[in-house]
């Protein structure tokens, strides 16, 4: 973008927002906000403190664990609904369902059914990342040229080698995408299941600082928590943007 | 020498169990309610260059993805090597129209897929796909991604794929359609001397007459809707004549014209 002839750097908007969210902070509007300078202040003195670690990693693990899950079911299930019509019959309307279905309402029947621990957290996470995967993954799959299907076919693929050598890579442009969709749901899945399930983790701390109205701790691990979500997910954007080269092109 | 295609013909009717690599009986195939092929019967003699020829929508491709097991057809059967053909297999490959290369797989990799389907090592299937690139003049771009090739080197590839594997029979369909028109001819030259040098069967859809004539032992006219042989025709003489004088052949002139002739009223 240019203003009056200059060429502003990426992301100069932000500059903008943080000037803004420093002059409402520094007027002392609502204790909701306070200035930027001060929550970044308390993030220094909060992100080296063993509680904080603690819940970076509780979050990190079922993250983690509840993303790598939603991978490995979701990109099989999504290619086979795309590869069988009848799949993909059965399947779709539920995942559709779930795809808008509001997940957290779910969550205390996960309790009552996986318990309070970090397995509902887990699944939670799952859920909330696995059916846009799945649909990507089908969506995918339905744009395969067909010649390239029959290729396989003709020269021998048994059905395991056309998903791994054909199916898998023709659709991953899309897969991709739908990854990078789903790690940001999961981040919401995995914070939700954390204030819902057990306080632990990120929930906890979020849960300890609102009710004691610590707003700058508040935003300083929100602060942290949306870092982190922008670089897995530009990480993904990075490799979707590797394999592009061939999406226009199969 | 006299009158060499009569000798060529009566050598047809005295041999009734020449040497067919691919043979074709009743094949009938309807997709719903559209009849594609009726009772469609033909033979493909080893070594030589077949052409199915015929307007497009007559089935031409839809029989030679039977013959390639893509398909099954609902009646009738065909037999590659005296052997009724239930599905893919390792006596046949198939170059594409649209060439279906894996564009995230370099050269290299593409032309021996059909190797690394096989479970063949790779140091030697890597071996064996060097030298079919090199011998279809694509040596020095194995390393490069479809989508850095042309659409005839593309095809070369696709070309270099089939030879690798080492099927007695290559079916090819519209190979040289998604290319211009010099890479074709190109192409066209290539293919005789293929046919040529190579011991293998190839079966060669076309919608070109011109190109039919050119590089075909045998050419099967075929009519549509449904689809069954009219005519079958032979080009003998031209095959001993030199690639260079083929187009302004007197032979080669009337053959194109008589197929015209016979394929005219079903071009709407």
């Amino acid at each position: 973008m240019t203003l009056f002839g200059y060429r502003l750097p990426a992301m100069s908007s932000l500059i903008l927002w943080a000037l803004v969210w420093e002059i409402v902070g520094q007027l002392d509007l609502t204790f909701f906000v306070p200035p930027l300078s001060e929550v970044l202040v308390t993030l220094t003195s909060v992100i080296g403190t063993a509680p904080f670690l603690k819940a970076l990693s509780e979050t990190a693990q079922a993250f983690a664990a509840g993303v790598a899950a939603a991978v490995l079911i979701g990109i099989p299930v999504g290619i086979l609904m795309g590869k069988s019509r009848l799949i993909d019959e059965l399947l779709l309307p539920w995942v559709n369902m779930f795809l808008s279905a509001p997940l957290t309402a779910l969550v205390p029947v996960l309790m009552v059914l996986f318990g309070f621990g970090m397995k509902s957290i887990i699944i939670t996470t799952t859920l909330f990342a696995i059916w846009i995967i799945i649909l990507n993954a089908r969506a995918g799959v339905l744009q395969i040229n067909r010649s390239l299907v029959e290729m396989a076919h003709s020269y021998g693929a048994n059905p395991l080698q056309a998903f791994y050598k054909i199916y898998f890579w023709a659709a991953l442009p899309e897969i991709l995408g739908g990854v990078r969709i789903g790690v940001i749901r999961a981040v919401k899945g995995v914070i939700i299941g954390q204030l819902l399930i057990s306080i632990v983790g990120f929930g906890a701390l979020f849960e300890l600082y609102a009710n004691n109205f610590l707003m700058a701790h508040f935003w300083a691990v929100l602060i942290v928590l949306f870092a982190l979500a922008f670089s897995v997910s530009e990480f993904l954007a990075y490799l979707e943007r590797r394999v592009s080269y061939y999406a226009a092109s199969r | 020498m006299v009158m060499p295609q009569i000798k060529e013909a009566v050598n047809v009717t005295d041999m009734p169990q020449s040497d067919n690599a691919v043979v074709a009986r009743k094949v009938s195939k309807t997709y719903g309610d559209v009849e594609a092929l009726r009772e469609l019967s033909l033979e493909f003699p080893r070594g030589q260059l077949t052409s199915l020829l015929g307007p497009s929508g007559c089935g031409k491709t839809t029989l030679l993805k039977i013959i390639a097991g893509l398909l099954k057809p609902n009646s009738g059967e065909i037999e590659v090597n005296g052997k009724p053909v239930t599905g893919p297999g390792p006596d046949r490959a198939f170059v594409f129209q649209d060439f279906a290369l894996m564009p995230w797989a370099n050269v290299l990799r593409n032309v021996a897929f059909g190797l690394e389907l096989r479970g063949v090592a790779k140091s030697e299937r890597e071996a064996v796909a060097e030298k079919y690139i090199a011998e279809v003049g694509l040596a020095g771009f194995e390393k490069s991604y479809p989508h850095q090739l042309s659409g005839g080197m593309r095809q070369r590839v696709g070309l270099a794929r089939a030879l690798s594997v080492d099927a007695d029979v290559l079916l090819m369909d519209e190979p040289f359609s998604a290319v211009d028109e010099q890479t074709r001819r190109k192409f066209q030259e290539d293919l005789l001397n293929l046919v040529q040098h190579e011991n293998k069967t190839f079966i060669f859809v076309t919608h070109s007459i011109e190109e039919a004539v050119y590089v075909s032992d045998q050419i099967a006219i075929l009519l549509p809707r449904p689809s069954r042989v009219s005519e079958i025709i032979r080009p003998t003489d031209l095959r001993h004549k030199n690639v260079d004088n083929i187009r302004r052949d007197p032979e080669y002139l009337d053959i194109v014209d008589s197929i015209w002739a016979s394929l005219r009223s079903y071009v709407e």
